[in-house]
């Protein structure tokens, strides 16, 4: 290994000979560590198939309890926070230091933004007894919606499989929304590097590996949203 | 400063600059410089003291266990304590021990030397999966301490939902434990595809490293679907969310699913690096160019990929369709197929070898005849009529025992013997450790021969007590325990003798043609490799020399005189 292969190379670490072997290196690393993701959120998928291949019923009546126009808020808001995210990928690989910081907080505001809708969502099924599995115990207006949902979707009663719905829709939602605080603390640490001018044309993979973490967490939500809130 | 001398001053220090006369052990001194190490084989190490104390305590449980068996009814405990102490050694071999004990220990350390890397792709990330791992086991020790755990270590639900919340603790620690061996398998991985030196293609990596390597790409992609199934359960057990407990509507059918996608992908955690190391030490040991070097790779990615095809093989009692217990059934026997390749090859490259039978090539050698007897009895489980006899059997227990025991625990120590010189820089007693062999040899097969017979004659497993006409059989397996017992005994302080006062191995005490022997520690320049891991006739007699440096330098003055 020669003293010019490294030449300003001080992001270059010791165990690598060049700066596109580390950058390779972590793409795989990155690639690999989203199809370990992939496989964890797919035990939830399939849970949520069998499930209601079962009882398809109180899938129907779940699925018109959600709000969707919740759901497309948030979906909306996490493609936009997407797009952010590769813009601050590209403002890195141009060396526009300013600009990649500044997309990097629009992120983190978009993903802000979906916790706090989640949060309501959240607040008014806890109200109305929504709950998973043996907490299950609607009472009041969750009495009435249930109703009226089941009323929608042309089901008798209320299905007693509803509350496995309501399991799998917090256990579902809950993860993805843990994915989510786990990428805003990082695009944090990502924003504090930039502001210490760690980042430059020639390196950006931290930021490059970020955005690919977001990008999955933002695609397991596009299949969460239809899934969840809209078919029937 | 000019340009040249800011250069110079950009390159970050290698925290792997072993200065002259020291070694990766003695250049730096304190617990504090191991603990924050980025050393490969610093943390390998580290592992492999870490899953010995794994195994000193599973094997303790085990002997425990075996004495309780010598009577029906009790004999040393109450049956409520024997449930607790099968999951244990269960969970504690199988989790802490067997899964991070090749790859996370042995593979550790010889990966990067055997491909002329430097470390591996993330070294960070290598140390944080061994604080990843000794979390996990702490969650462990927690369960263990606090707790009541009797489930047995497959955690099948509606049982595990039913007392206290100590299961509740051991599933949190296998969680952990399961990211600490996603994150050993992805590191792996990258490292393979992006560290190899120039000259090592695919066709010359060893054949250790096609193991490690199928294996890692089954903990990518297997350990997560277990890491999602323990959060549904634990979250089931707190919260009751109606998934796997039918008394709230869920399936605990789905739960068996679930954990064996993951648990019999395991399996193949657990055996192929065994293989790996069985595949080194036989070339080694018969000074012969593997035979069929790329079947023995290409059966390992087999096994690796057929692996996640057959786990409904453990639920054919369990009310699964008719249609996909002989779709499971059928898939099974494919898998004798890459291990029949694998143990043809290995015997062919016995044949017109060069033998020579010591420690490491005994236990090799035990692996082929054990892991066969493991694999065939294994057919007689995947066949549907057979195995609604044999099933939850003795003879279950035996047929895993003989594939992870007789398969990778022997596996290991073939490594470890083989290696041992390399990590510790010093030889053993060759005689205390054949002694050694020959006790657990013998006693594997007392102890576990003899549950074949019980099995076939119908005593359940995991039983407290049993008829007395199953007695004499229990007192032979005892017996062959006790006896597995004191060869370790006999191999630990052979093993300790040779740290303490063992006399200076030289770079390559087995003269192989292995990359990972001729040099110190790893490559101390980039190597460019011009021959394979297994070609004894290119290698130079500098390489192949057995003896320290000294020797060599005499060696070479009595040449040159002469
Ligand atoms: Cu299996």
């Amino acid at each position: 290994m020669s003293t010019e292969a490294h030449g300003d190379s001080h992001f270059l670490q010791h165990h690598y000979d060049t700066p596109a072997q580390q950058f390779n290196a972590a793409k795989l690393g990155m690639w690999l560590f989203l199809a370990q993701e992939l496989l964890f959120f797919g035990g939830l998928f399939v849970a949520y198939g069998v499930f209601r291949s079962w009882y398809p019923q109180a899938w129907v009546v779940g699925s018109h309890l959600l709000d969707y126009r919740m759901g497309a808020l948030n979906t909306a808001v996490l493609l936009l926070s997407s797009f952010t995210a590769v813009m601050a990928v590209r403002s890195a690989q141009t060396g526009n230091q300013k600009a990649t910081g500044n997309f990097l907080l629009a992120t983190i505001a978009l993903a802000g933004v979906f916790m706090v809708v989640k949060y309501f969502e959240y607040a008014h099924k806890f109200e109305v007894g929504f709950l998973p599995g043996s907490h299950f115990a609607p009472h009041g207006v969750g009495l009435a919606e249930i109703v009226e949902a089941a009323r929608e979707s042309g089901v008798n009663g209320v299905p007693y499989h509803l509350r496995t719905f309501f399991g799998l829709y917090f256990v579902m939602t809950g993860v993805h929304g843990l994915h989510v605080l786990i990428g805003m603390f990082v695009m944090g640490w990502m924003w504090n590097r930039n502001r210490k001018g760690e980042f430059s044309t020639r390196y950006s993979t931290p930021v490059e590996m970020t955005a690919l973490y977001w990008h999955l967490v933002d695609i397991i939500w596009i299949f969460l949203f239809p899934l969840l809130y809209l078919i029937d | 400063m000019t340009v040249e001398a800011e250069a110079e001053a950009a390159i970050p220090a290698d925290p792997h600059h072993i200065p002259e006369g020291a070694d990766y052990i003695t250049h730096e001194h304190g617990l504090k410089s191991w603990l924050t190490t980025v050393d490969h084989k610093r943390i390998g190490v580290m592992y492999l003291i870490s899953i010995l104390l794994a195994f000193f305590a599973g094997g303790v449980f085990a002997l425990i266990l075996r004495t309780e068996l010598l009577t029906p009814g009790k004999t040393i405990m109450e049956a409520d304590t024997y449930n607790e102490m099968f999951t244990l050694h269960g969970a504690i071999m199988v989790f802490l021990f067997i899964i991070p004990s090749i790859p996370a220990a042995l593979g550790n350390f010889f990966l990067p030397i055997m491909i002329g890397a430097k470390d591996v792709a993330f070294p960070k990330l290598n140390l944080a999966s061994l604080y990843i791992y000794w979390i996990g086991a702490i969650f462990t020790l927690i369960a263990i301490v606090a707790g009541h755990i009797d489930t047995g270590w497959t955690f099948y639900t509606p049982y595990s939902m039913r007392g206290d919340n100590s299961a509740v603790w051991m599933t949190i620690g296998v969680f952990i434990l399961g990211f600490s061996s996603i994150l050993t398998g992805l590191n792996f991985i990258a490292t393979v595809h992006k560290m190899r030196s120039p000259g090592m293609h695919w066709r010359r990596l060893p054949l250790f490293i096609w193991g490690i390597y199928a294996t890692a790409v089954i903990q990518v992609l297997a350990t997560p679907v277990l890491a999602i199934t323990l959060l549904l359960l634990a979250t089931e057990k707190i919260v009751g969310i109606g998934i796997f407990d039918p008394a709230l509507g869920g399936d605990p059918v789905l739960f068996q699913h679930f954990f064996w996608f993951y648990s019999h992908p395991a399996v193949y955690i657990m055996i192929l690096p065994g293989m790996a190391i069985v595949s080194e030490v036989i070339a080694c040991f018969s000074r012969r160019k593997v035979f069929g070097y790329m079947f023995i790779a290409m059966s390992s990615v087999a096994l690796a990929l057929l692996g996640f095809l057959v786990w409904g093989h453990h639920m054919f009692v369990s009310g699964q369709s008719e249609y996909a217990t002989m779709v499971f059934s059928a898939l099974t026997f494919l898998v004798a197929i890459p291990s029949g390749v694998k143990i043809f090859n290995w015997l062919a490259t016995l044949y017109q070898g060069s033998i020579s039978l010591e420690s490491p090539m005994l236990y090799s050698l035990a692996f082929i005849a054990l892991f066969t007897i493991g694999g065939l009895t294994g057919l007689f489980l995947g066949t549907l009529s057979t195995d609604i006899h044999l099933h939850d059997t003795y003879f279950v227990v035996a047929h895993f025992h003989y594939v992870m025991v007789g398969g990778t625990v022997f596996g290991f120590l073939s490594g470890l013997h083989y290696w041992w010189p390399k990590i510790t820089g010093r030889l053993y007693d060759e005689r205390w450790a054949r002694v050694a062999f020959v006790l657990v040899f013998i006693g594997f097969n007392v102890t576990f021969f003899s549950q074949f017979i019980l099995g076939s004659r119908g005593m359940p497993r995991r039983y407290y007590s049993y008829l007395d006409q199953f007695q004499p059989l229990h007192m032979t397996s005892s017996g062959g325990a006790y006896i597995i017992g004191v060869g370790f005994v006999v191999m630990a302080i052979m093993f300790a003798k040779s740290l303490k006062s063992g006399a200076k191995a030289g770079r390559n005490p087995w003269g192989s043609a292995g990359y990972e022997w001729p040099h110190p520690h790893n490559f101390a320049e980039q190597p460019v490799f011009t021959r394979g891991p297994y070609d004894y006739h290119l290698a130079t007699e500098r390489e192949l020399f057995t003896g320290t440096d000294e020797e060599w330098d005499a060696h070479m003055a009595k040449k040159g005189e002469a």
